[in-house]
């Protein structure tokens, strides 16, 4: 893991990779997304990747805003199509690095799909899921990885259904490598980032952040170091052992990586089987 | 660890949206709230340059002087 000196100083992010004239951004006060977004430059930084060769694909809601303020090629799409889009990127021009930042509810809600078949496709792209439990934009109604017995606008006496596990289930689907961070760690997220980037196949980065306003304020939580404290309370390192997972703890870290058949390569092959691109 | 000298710690109040983060992160407690909630810097020689503040703020708005 890069010590935080090796890290891009902010200084050298903003006059590299942000659109001044965006910011400051339009997410509230103590958002995990910006902490999410400086550990997603820093790793594309780390990794000497040309800013002609990174293309940030996005969807809807609050994590869709990324792309409006970086300095790269790229696609605000539609509200859980983020890497139906990056799948097409991906596929016209293999070259390119495609990260896809979604928020919970883009990914697993409307997105679901698209994440569980690029998941099987193992397409080289990084999903970046930035998970605060919650629909922020849109009021702070339930999402698919809202916590049971949590306070959410569509759950005033607390939600009921069980959390979607986006790693586990990533899992299954077939992604090839899976890694868990949280925005009160960024220098193991910008690592995991890094790390997710470089692997070659379907790579999924789940953050855990904080949504003070929607989710922070139901709770009891309305501060975002508030927010940042319980986050550090329920998440606990791979690195020392997984005995926690028991008391209901998050495994931050490195969970899965593995080598398989990547999507674009495979088709290559196909075409020149087929004769070659015409 | 007291350095004996300051840290240069730079905030860029357009850019800081006084979330609290940064003054509450602080292992060495350099930073304190202003009373309209901005961080204010109390003591930059307590600073031991670990960058969390900076790696963490969400608004890229505090930066702290790397050595030289």
């Amino acid at each position: 893991m890069a010590k935080p000196a090796e890290l891009a100083s902010t200084k050298e992010l903003i006059e590299k990779y942000i659109r001044r004239n965006g910011v400051p951004s339009i997410w509230c006060p103590g958002c995990g997304i910006g902490t999410v977004v400086g550990s997603m430059l820093r790793a594309i930084d780390h990794l000497r990747l040309r800013q002609e060769d990174v293309v940030i694909v996005t969807g809807i809601g609050c994590s869709g805003l990324i792309y409006n303020y970086l300095r790269f090629d790229g696609f605000h799409g539609t509200h859980g199509r983020a890497l139906a889009i990056a799948t097409g990127i991906k596929a016209a021009n293999p070259r390119l690095h495609v990260v896809v930042p979604m928020g919970d509810g883009d990914c697993a809600a409307i997105g679901g799909n698209h994440f569980i078949h690029a998941a099987r496709r193992n397409i080289d792209l990084t999903a970046i899921v930035i998970n605060n439990q919650i629909y922020g934009m849109t009021g702070g109604q339930s999402s698919p990885t809202t916590v049971q017995q949590s306070r959410t606008s569509t759950a005033p006496r607390g939600h009921l259904e069980r959390p979607f596990d986006v790693c586990e289930l990533a899992k299954g689907a077939g992604a090839t490598y899976i890694a868990r961070g949280v925005t009160s760690n960024p220098i193991q997220l910008a690592d995991l980032l890094e790390r997710a980037m470089a692997h070659k196949g379907f790579s999924v980065v789940e953050v855990l952040s904080q949504c003070p306003v929607q989710a922070g304020r139901r709770a009891g939580r309305s501060e975002p170091w508030e927010m940042l404290q319980w986050l550090k309370g329920v998440t606990v390192s791979a690195k020392r052992g997984t005995d926690d997972v028991s008391l209901g703890k998050f495994i931050t870290g490195e969970l899965l990586k593995e080598d398989a058949p990547e999507w674009t390569e495979e088709y290559d092959k196909l075409i020149a089987i087929a004769g070659g691109r015409s | 660890m007291t350095s004996s000298m300051p840290v240069l710690i730079e905030i860029d109040f357009d850019w800081c949206k006084a979330c609290g983060i940064c003054v509450n992160i602080c292992p060495r407690k350099v930073l304190a709230e202003a009373s309209d909630g901005s961080p204010e810097i109390i003591d930059a020689r307590r600073c031991t340059r670990c960058l969390l503040c900076e790696l963490i703020c969400p608004d890229f708005a505090i930066r702290v002087g790397r050595e030289k």
